[in-house]
């Protein structure tokens, strides 16, 4: 038997022996979260199933588990280590039967309480969430409430009514234009333009510049700008520019 | 005739004992005669004659509720006959799997807390960790806090869940501490047997 190998289920760990001793010498698990006696009895169980006792074996596990103890028992009582030390060995007799007497009773008190629990058991009461949390109160900076009034009253006036005029636009006939501009020009020899126009409203410039393009197309008019955006001149076909046009002379 | 014709007459007491019952029902823990006492604006004296009452009202045997002195006050709970209705419809998520590491660890607690898990894992001498947290998920305890010093540990104490759950009236019923065990006298002499066995 090698008690190396030696399988252990315990609730801080589970593995071989020798993995959970090197756990222990690495720092990797704490000392006291190990159940010693779960060891001695996976210990004992596993030589209680051989015919033969194997003394070899048991001398092995008596050195670890020796050592495993005393890892325990430093890490367990750090502060009283040197105190524990000073003790002569029927002090030490003293205090060990203490703890154990306080552990004793500890470990009835803890029969008692499963005692009282299995006697318990047919009791059944409605256990209650905790009670709710007082809901923490949402501060706000101090307000005006006259500002406050204001600020409704804004959002509370009803939008602008929206104009609907242009879905509804009369569009007065280019032959109007027409006639008005041919009787411009029979009066004079030329004009301007905007100047001609500059009253109307868009759409009727716009109708009278359709106009325009149309007496310009049928040879009627001559049209001149000197720049874009500068006046338009509108003379009868022939008419040269003369020196003394002044832009919006007419 | 001008008065009214009255053939029963409202009992006060009972009376009372009605609005006790009303609190009762609403309450998710118990309740101790000076919170009912506050809560009807009555004096205790009567709240304990109204409770008594109701004790006989509300007894195993006559109803399906009982109500029980329990934690530190009064509260309703099922009737003993209606435990296996019960267990069809409930869990019990508080008490079931308490390992004796939980039980011992809870021991501990009751009876010297509040107390830290260092002083825990003394007396157990096994760290005490898992069962602390498991006992603290259950309500079973909870943080009373820290030993004094800076970075002291924190120290726990039993709820009174606790005491609810094992059907105690107040800590004060838990058996004597000194009335469990073996003396330490006992013990140092069956210590000493087992030396002067393994030195004859």
């Amino acid at each position: 038997m090698i008690v190396r190998e030696l399988e252990l289920d315990l609730d801080a760990f589970e593995g071989p022996f020798d993995l959970l001793l090197t756990l222990l010498l690495k720092e990797e698990l704490e000392p006291a979260e190990i159940d010693m006696a779960a060891i001695v009895i996976a210990f004992v169980e596993r030589l209680a199933e051989r015919d033969e006792l194997d003394l070899e074996a048991c001398g092995e596990f008596l050195v670890l588990i020796a050592a495993l103890l005393e890892l325990k028992a430093r890490a367990l009582f750090p502060d009283e280590e040197a105190e524990l030390a000073e003790l002569e060995p029927e002090e030490a007799a003293e205090e060990l039967a203490r703890r154990l007497a306080e552990y004793r009773r500890m470990k009835e008190a803890a029969a008692w309480l499963a005692e009282r629990l299995a006697g318990e058991r047919d009791r059944y009461f409605r256990v209650g969430p905790a009670p709710i949390a007082p809901r923490l109160e949402r501060r706000l900076a101090p307000q005006d409430p006259q500002q406050l009034a204001a600020t409704l009253r804004l959002l509370a006036e009803p939008p602008p009514q929206l104009s609907l005029a242009h879905m509804s636009l009369r569009f007065p006939p280019v032959s109007q234009f027409l006639e008005r501009f041919r009787a411009v020009l029979r009066r004079r020899r030329r004009f301007d333009f905007d100047a001609e126009v500059g009253s109307l409203s868009r759409v009727d410039q716009a109708v009278a510049f359709l106009a325009l393009l149309e007496l310009r197309k049928s040879g009627e008019i001559s049209l001149d700008q000197a720049a874009p955006f500068s006046p338009i001149r509108v003379s009868r076909p022939g008419v040269e520019r003369g020196s003394e046009w002044i832009a919006r002379s007419a | 005739m001008d008065r009214p014709l009255r053939l029963i007459t409202a009992n006060p007491v009972d009376q009372l004992a009605r609005t006790l019952e009303a609190l009762l029902v609403v309450a998710s823990a118990p309740l101790s005669i000076e919170e009912l006492a506050q809560a009807a604006d009555e004096n205790p004296e009567r709240i304990e004659l109204a409770l008594a009452l109701l004790s006989d009202r509300f007894r195993e045997g006559r109803s399906g509720i009982v109500i029980e002195h329990v934690a530190g006050g009064y509260a309703y709970r099922a009737s003993r006959e209606a435990a296996a209705a019960c267990e069809r419809l409930f869990e019990r998520p508080v008490e079931r799997g308490l390992s004796q590491a939980a039980l011992e660890t809870l021991s501990v607690v009751a009876y010297l807390g509040p107390c830290s898990r260092p002083e825990i894992a003394r007396i157990r001498g096994v760290a005490a960790d898992s069962a602390v947290a498991g006992l603290l998920e259950r309500g079973l305890i909870a943080e009373a806090g820290r030993d004094d010093g800076a970075g002291g540990a924190v120290r726990y104490r039993t709820t009174p869940l606790f005491e609810r759950v094992f059907g105690l009236e107040s800590a004060a019923a838990l058996p004597r501490l000194d009335d469990l065990g073996e003396s330490a006298a006992e013990i140092r002499e069956r210590l000493h047997s087992v030396a002067v066995g393994k030195t004859a």
